[in-house]
């Protein structure tokens, strides 16, 4: 299944609001847990206890800071990456035995773990860093979307969605289709103006991130002075201001 | 080759019990998926009031630490030298026949020689109960290092602090400012709140010296100077109140601006409020133009108004805080240096406040009648929302800063109304109606009453005739008279230095003392291990309950291990810190969801057979015989009075709630509702609690009041004007010789703000901080696979100002040295920082040997702690006398004051200081973990 | 990248042998009976070596064989092909040669031709990757075609051909780290396209989201000092091509043929070790590396 499906039949991914992102890993657990029970091999730890813990995750949280050209201080973000899940994956096309595919009825990004042998050329195709070989099974990990939630009958409607966006405090991930114009991801985006990462790498990644808003701009005091006219510039004036105004009150 | 056919709807779980987390004192609920009986999966509990559905990074990692290798196995007698961490593994008859052995002769001659102190637990109202019921006042939990600054200063002020006692409303606030928080208690409700405000687009307005976390996704950040907050608040009441943009309506009728306070420096009674014979504040009531009691009847009180009465002038409140803070002393431009804020900003931030207060105010149309009588059709709301925590408290100025910030909701009449701050039940309650300390001991009796309260004057000090502490830790002494959670992080050195007495026992519970909840860590395991001139300890004996190897645990000479949070029952109670929400009440179990795999047992149900096997009150049976036979018997049999009982849900027969007999299938009841009860505050008492008369009286059926209890937020700070009194001579007792100048400084009565202790020294001029990660619980986590991964080792984090100054690069070490001593530790660039403050993540530096962690690992190669360089003690300063690096009101840990110098160093072998291993009571740990219960 | 020996011991060791066989399936020399047979032996042992060193690198070399199934899309798939393409080939190729003495051209031809294109599709490997902009670019597969070729000319004994060939090689090699620097530096995704945080101001990574490493911090984000490549470029170039060059060009002797064989062969290696040292993978910027 390398060749890339000419067209899928829903689109899922995630939109990641990067102005509300807290930065608290919970995403990061979250994922862990339910991957390392459900889908494939679990998630293992290698040198769990020891020097040089080295563990699978599916899902990171990174920071940036930014130094704003116009001045101002360094602000600083928080920045969850997992599979973009993208229309172009180029992790799929050079996966020598099949094992990477996207799905034809949602276009999710897969790897079939009995089918993998551990090359490593899908990671290194992903210019986003979302696979990993898992330490211990040697086989290629990545963000599933959690398929085998967001279908599963066994699970309460509500529930069948990815465990990073059910656990994410802040909401700031959100899930859904976005071919269908009329999906709030889609209309988030539109709104937000949600963009790609790296677009210029050419993977059409699905999942979109939220741009943060301006930062630092407290309005001008200017537009607010009025708001601080003084009535009294001292105690005394104060009283008497005082006293007027509860004339006008009572 | 066609895809490959997948289940996308596999079994979850064999079956899923509910619960309540416990990684952190939020106490989400928490649906445990188990598979053979086994731990599988956890995940949020959506119908729970608490998470509604979401977890933290350490909940959903809560199967990790329920399958730590860090667990203790079994009871333990210390074998070694302390602190060399040699034990044996001992029965629990053994374990509890020492622990009794010791304990009984101490009840029997004299309980002060048994100091009881629990860290975190959320059992206090149960632990306290037992330490009553032994007789010691040697009894608190860890407020007192952690953010009694916070809890009291909200308390007095307006009968509720933020921290647990409240939130904001969130669906309403149009601004937001927050203080000082980097995760606080109420984690996840905090982010599922800025959640709510990012997506209506409200402004979040971050004032901390560091941009991480709720900072970085503020839309403003105010990098301010630490410890000045107070300032920077005074600064912005100072605008409001100079522009008159202050709800006066709500001044007047809700608060004591209007109450008359003696202004007659001549009087005796200098500073104190005006009261009636029964004890109730008087006002001028504008339809008379006499003196009322604040409360009469349709009183309308008047805020101008002066009063002369027994030849000394009395005003109002608000006459003295318009001549506080009107004087230039606030102005933006005086502070704007001292806190590093630009005093154009200041203006800006108040106008801004101002124009969101007056101009954007909502209306609900809600009628209520207030504790006068009088109906209002509407509830109004002024839609700016304030919140703080340990940035603010964690100072010795942080008493009066939590004031001044109360101070400035309250002006802006933005408590307890739709768009601001609203409490939670139990609170509102104000002071006065929380009971007084006691600590008057007698052997073989309980104690005469509560250890920890409120004090509202010298009198209700626990000294001696000679001014000495009645308490180990001396809370409640002329050094820090209002510590009102007592004041653990002196317990360990009072005891060691024999100051005010020596004890016998030192018994602590889920606390690491030895290591990142002590001030001066290195002198703190030295005190531990201390010993005099025959050779013994100075600490004679310690016990110690931990369910994990701590470094703490090397310091006992036995060790009762605890269980896990999944494997015991808690409760968490009305009695004690809740999990109410703004509009409802709602308490909380825990329960074994599965069984303990090791001899361990519940720390509470040790007590219940300790307490049987001492023969305390409460705990026998009129037959001498064991009360209660665990807690789950306790937590749905006892009744602190009646029809009161540890849990609200579900009493009498079932279908009692709040108040009615215990109920035997309580706790089977809680299980079927997810662990938790909820009861909803009807609409109409949703607001204005403190005096809405609907609140007051559901207060009343719920059983959180006997009668209700309506009272006005005091901006006036009575009791401390009191202290100020006894330290003028006007008491009959007053403070020694060298407080009394403090006293004159720091307990004026309206929130002021002074420079923190720490700042004289100009040598050390830099600030050091630390932050909690928000994936990490202080010591515990790094036993958790996971989490520790996130993060394994803490560097130091650097401005570019003082970085480029040391001429840093990556990788680099610096030494950091306080007045105290120096820690050589890794450095690493941030440029969003205060320029001249310092900070680390806390609490993840470790030990060697502890936490089942290997001895090379990153916590402890690279890890440190900041705790080695603060002193518990500021330096002498000469006068023969050392301070401590507390509130002087309150006690409270100062541990933001600190202050240090920073240069580059060759890096070490490892960071330092480093401790010598501790030898690991438990099994290494495996190599590689694949957890996995099913198939 | 993370220059793993098992990795550059197999590209360097299959493209000397691809390269050897490539010559003994064009008749240079023209061998038979037990010098073809030493001459194939060593061919083999060197292309199959190398196949089965690269195998260490997988996870599940068990698994193996599956590897063919995606020639369609996967220059990898293409690679394993093409490999047991050319060694059925040249093995008949040689078995003929050896047992029976014949030596049918065209399937030399051919088995020469998929040898070299086993290099190629190696080389493709690493070209495809839009990741690596070091490595999306002309110089892999004329690079990796060349060394095999003088490699294989080296081996076979082809010492004057060598000589000028080998000075091509130099010149080409120089050159295409040159220009390969180029690309490097002209790529246009930076930290500000890997976050889209750009428009605010510059960009610079903070923490890394987990304290330890990861899978991809030591697989990608290695990367080796510029000062320290520049040193070992002149020392590849050195082994691979002057000293070889000096060596043939004093008179002929089998010590001295092989030496700079074996010089050849450790500039090779060196280079190849550069080739992933000096690569840098995108997802590094998100590392702040
Ligand atoms: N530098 C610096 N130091 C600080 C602070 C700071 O901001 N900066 N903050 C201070 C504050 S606010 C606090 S509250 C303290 C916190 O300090 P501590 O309360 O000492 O914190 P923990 O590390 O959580 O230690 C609690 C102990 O409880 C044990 N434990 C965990 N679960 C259980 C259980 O189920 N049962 C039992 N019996 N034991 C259990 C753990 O193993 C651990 O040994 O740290 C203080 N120290
Ligand atoms: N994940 C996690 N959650 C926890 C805990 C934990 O260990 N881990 N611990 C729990 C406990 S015991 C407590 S007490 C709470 C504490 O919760 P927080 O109050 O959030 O405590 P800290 O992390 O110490 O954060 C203090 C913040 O104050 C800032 N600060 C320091 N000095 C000043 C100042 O002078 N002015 C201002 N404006 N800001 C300042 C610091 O930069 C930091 O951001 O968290 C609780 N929740
Ligand atoms: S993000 Fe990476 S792994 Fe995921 S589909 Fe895109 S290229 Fe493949
Ligand atoms: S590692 Fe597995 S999934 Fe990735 S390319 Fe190789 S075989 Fe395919
Ligand atoms: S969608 Fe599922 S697999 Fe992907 S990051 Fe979220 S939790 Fe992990
Ligand atoms: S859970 Fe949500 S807020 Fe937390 S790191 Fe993940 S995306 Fe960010
Ligand atoms: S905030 Fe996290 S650790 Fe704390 S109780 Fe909730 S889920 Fe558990
Ligand atoms: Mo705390």
């Amino acid at each position: 299944m390398t060749l890339l499906p000419t067209h899928t039949e829903k689109t899922l991914g995630l939109v990641i609001d990067l102005d509300t992102c807290v930065g608290c890993h919970a995403c990061v657990t979250a994922c862990k847990g339910w991957n390392t029970e459900n889908y494939g091999a679990p998630l293992a730890d290698v040198d769990a206890y020891g020097a040089e813990p080295v563990g699978s995750f599916l899902n990171r949280i990174h920071s940036y800071e930014v130094q704003p050209e116009t001045g101002g201080p360094a602000q600083l973000f928080h920045f969850p990456k997992s599979c973009l899940h993208c229309a172009d994956a180029p992790c799929v096309t050079v996966c020598p035995t099949g094992a990477s595919y996207k799905r034809v009825e949602d276009g999710i990004v897969l790897v079939n773990e009995s089918d993998c042998i551990g090359c490593g050329l899908c990671a290194w195709a992903c210019p986003y860093g979302a696979r990993e070989l898992d330490p211990s099974e040697k086989v290629m990990k990545k963000c599933t979307l959690c398929v085998d939630r967001i279908y599963n009958e066994n699970l309460p409607e509500e529930d069948r969605q990815p465990a990073c966006v059910r656990t994410c405090p802040a909401g700031a991930r959100h899930f859904g289709d976005l071919s269908d114009p009329e999906s709030d991801v889609s209309k988030l985006v539109a709104e937000r103006g949600g963009f790609d990462l790296m677009p210029e790498q050419g993977t059409a990644p699905v999942n979109k991130y939220l741009p943060p808003r301006p930062k630092d701009e407290v309005p001008e005091f200017d537009i607010l002075a009025p708001y601080l006219e003084p009535v009294a510039e001292e105690p005394q004036g104060f009283l008497g201001w005082l006293d007027k105004t509860l004339e006008r009150i009572g | 080759m066609p895809q490959p056919k997948l289940d996308t709807s596999p079994k979850v779980s064999d079956e899923i019990r509910k619960t309540t987390c416990y990684m952190c004192a939020c106490r989400c609920g928490i649906n445990v998926h188990l598979k053979e009986g086994k731990v599988a999966y956890i995940e949020g509990n959506k119908d729970h009031p608490v998470n509604r559905g979401v977890l933290c990074a350490k909940g959903s990692a809560g199967i990790m630490q329920h399958l730590s290798p860090a667990r203790l196995r079994a009871p333990m007698k210390r074998v070694g030298p302390r602190g060399s961490g040699e034990f044996e593994e001992i029965s629990w008859e053994e374990a509890l026949e020492t622990a009794a052995s010791i304990l009984k002769p101490i009840r029997d001659t004299d309980p002060t020689k048994l100091a009881f102190f629990t860290g975190r637990d959320q059992s206090q109202s149960f632990t306290s109960f037992w330490a009553q019921g032994f007789g010691t006042p040697n009894y608190a939990a860890h407020g007192g290092f952690c953010s009694v600054n916070m809890a009291a200063a909200g308390i007095y002020t307006m009968g509720g602090a933020f921290w647990e006692f409240g939130q904001p409303d969130w669906d309403r606030t149009k601004l937001f400012m927050l203080f000082g928080v980097a995760e606080d208690h109420d984690s996840n409700p905090i982010k599922m709140g800025l959640g709510k405000l990012k997506k209506r687009g409200a402004r979040v307005i971050g004032v901390n010296p560091i941009r991480t976390g709720y900072n970085a996704v503020a839309d403003d950040w105010v990098g301010i100077t630490p410890g000045t907050d107070g300032l920077f608040i005074l600064s912005l009441v100072h605008c409001l109140m100079k522009a008159g943009k202050i709800d006066l309506d709500y001044l007047a009728r809700l608060t004591d601006a209007p109450c008359l306070v003696n202004a007659d420096e001549a009087s005796d009674e200098f500073g104190l409020i005006l009261r009636n014979e029964a004890g109730k504040a008087l006002v001028i009531d504008r339809r008379t133009g006499k003196p009322a009691a604040f409360d009469g009847a349709g009183v309308e009180p008047d805020l101008s108004a002066s009063w002369r009465h027994a030849g000394f002038t009395h005003r109002p409140v608000l006459h003295h805080m318009a001549e506080r803070y009107l004087t230039a002393e606030y102005a933006p431009e005086t502070v704007a240096e001292r806190v590093g804020i630009d005093a154009k900003r200041i203006r800006a931030i108040a106008a801004d406040i101002a124009r969101v207060a007056f101009d954007e105010a909502i209306e609900l149309d809600r009628e209520w009648t207030d504790f006068r009588g009088v109906t209002h059709k509407k509830m109004v709301g002024r839609p700016v929302a304030f919140h703080a925590m340990r940035g603010i408290s964690a100072h010795s100025n942080g008493f009066q800063t939590c004031r001044a910030l109360h101070l400035l909701q309250i002006i802006l009449g933005s408590v307890e109304v739709p768009g601001g701050f609203r409490f939670k039940p139990p609170y509102p309650k104000p002071a006065t109606a929380h009971p007084k300390p006691h600590g008057n001991a007698q052997p073989g009796k309980p104690l005469d009453g509560p250890h920890l309260g409120f004090v509202h004057g010298p009198d209700d000090l626990l000294i001696n005739e000679d001014n000495t502490a009645k308490r180990i830790d001396k809370a409640f002494s002329w050094d820090n008279p209002m510590s009102a959670h007592g004041m653990m992080h002196m317990v360990i050195s009072n005891a060691h230095a024999g100051d005010p007495y020596k004890i016998d026992t030192l018994m602590m519970y889920m606390a690491n003392m030895a290591w990142n909840s002590s001030m001066n860590t290195s002198g703190v395991m030295q005190m531990l291990t201390d010993t005099d001139e025959n050779g013994d300890y100075v600490i004679p004996n310690i016990i110690y309950s931990d369910a994990y190897s701590s470094e703490m645990v090397a310091f006992a000479d036995l060790i009762l291990p605890d269980t896990t949070y999944l494997e015991r029952h808690d409760c968490i109670s009305l009695l004690d810190r809740p999990i109410c929400e703004a509009e409802a009440a709602a308490d909380a179990i825990r329960w074994p969801v599965v069984e303990p795999d090791r001899d361990v047992r519940g720390f509470q149900s040790v007590l219940c057979e300790l307490g049987g096997m001492l023969g305390l009150p409460g705990f026998t049976n009129e037959d001498g015989s064991q009360k209660y036979a665990d807690y789950a018997d306790y937590i749905q049999n006892h009744e602190r009075k009646p029809g009161i009982g540890p849990l609200a849900g579900w009493r009498g027969e079932g279908d009692e709630h709040g108040r009615g007999a215990p109920n035997p299938n309580q706790i089977e009841k809680y299980k079927e509702n997810g662990s938790f009860w909820i009861s909803h505050i009807p609409e109409d008492a949703e607001f204005y609690k403190p005096w809405n008369m609907a609140y007051q009286d559901w207060a009343v059926k719920t059983g959180i009041f006997d009668a209700p209890t309506p009272y006005i937020f005091t901006l006036w700070c009575e009791p401390l004007r009191k202290f100020q009194l006894a330290a003028e001579g006007k008491h009959r007792r007053s403070p020694p010789e060298h407080l009394k100048k403090r006293y004159a400084e720091t307990m004026e009565p309206l929130p002021v703000w002074y420079p923190p202790f720490s700042d004289a020294d100009e040598r050390f001029n830099v600030h050091a901080l630390t932050q909690r990660p928000m994936a990490m619980y202080h010591s515990w986590g790094s036993q958790n696979a996971w989490l520790r991964q996130i993060h394994g080792r803490n560097p130091l984090y650097v401005p570019t100002k003082l970085w480029d100054a040391n001429g840093f690069a990556e990788g680099d070490w610096a030494r950091v040295t306080s007045p105290h001593g120096e820690i050589t530790v890794p450095v690493m660039h941030m440029a969003a920082l205060n320029e001249n403050t310092i900070w680390t993540w806390n609490a993840i530096g470790k030990r060697k040997g502890a936490w089942a962690l290997d001895e090379d690992s990153p916590e402890v190669t690279k890890g440190f702690l900041l705790n080695h360089i603060i002193h518990e003690l500021l330096p002498s300063k000469g006068d023969g006398l050392r301070w401590s690096n507390s509130d002087p009101i309150t006690g409270q840990a100062a541990w933001f004051d600190l202050r240090v110098k920073i240069e580059k160093v060759a890096a070490p072998k490892e960071s330092m200081p480093s401790h010598p291993a501790q030898k690991s009571p438990v099994p290494k740990a495996p190599e590689t973990v694949k957890q996995k219960v099913g198939s | 990248m993370h220059p793993a020996p098992s990795i550059i011991m197999f590209s360097a060791l299959s493209g000397l042998g691809f390269g050897l066989l490539t010559m003994l399936g064009l008749g240079f020399p023209e061998v038979s009976g037990w010098v073809a047979f030493i001459f194939f032996a060593i061919g083999f042992a060197l292309a199959g070596g190398g196949l089965i060193s690269a195998t260490f690198h997988l996870g599940h070399p068990e698994r193996a064989l599956k590897s063919f199934t995606q020639w369609r899309s996967s220059w990898l798939s293409r690679e394993a092909w093409a490999a047991a393409g050319a060694m059925a080939v040249m093995g008949i190729y040689a078995a003929l040669i050896i047992f029976t003495g014949t030596r049918v051209a065209i399937l030399g031809w051919i088995g020469a031709a998929l040898s070299l294109l086993t290099v190629f599709t190696t080389s493709m490997i690493y070209t495809q990757l839009k990741t690596v902009p070091r490595w999306n670019h002309w110089s892999p597969p004329v690079l990796f075609m060349s060394y095999a070729i003088v490699g294989g000319l080296l081996m076979a004994g082809q010492v004057s051909v060598a000589v000028p060939f080998l000075v091509a090689l130099g010149v080409l090699q120089v050159f295409a780290w040159v220009d390969q620097d180029r690309k490097e530096a002209a790529s246009d995704t930076t930290l500000a396209t890997a976050t889209g945080l750009g428009h605010i101001g510059t960009v610079k990574a903070f923490e890394s989201p987990h304290t330890g490493g990861n899978y991809l911090t030591h697989e990608m984000a290695f990367r080796i000092a510029r000062k320290h490549a520049q040193t070992l470029k002149i020392i590849s170039v050195i082994l691979a091509v002057v000293i070889p060059v000096a060596l043939l060009l004093l008179p002929f002797h089998h010590l001295l043929a092989l030496l700079a064989v074996v010089s050849h062969f450790a500039g090779v290696a060196a280079q190849r070790w550069l080739f992933f040292a000096e690569a840098k993978h995108v997802v590094s910027l998100y590392y702040g590396r």
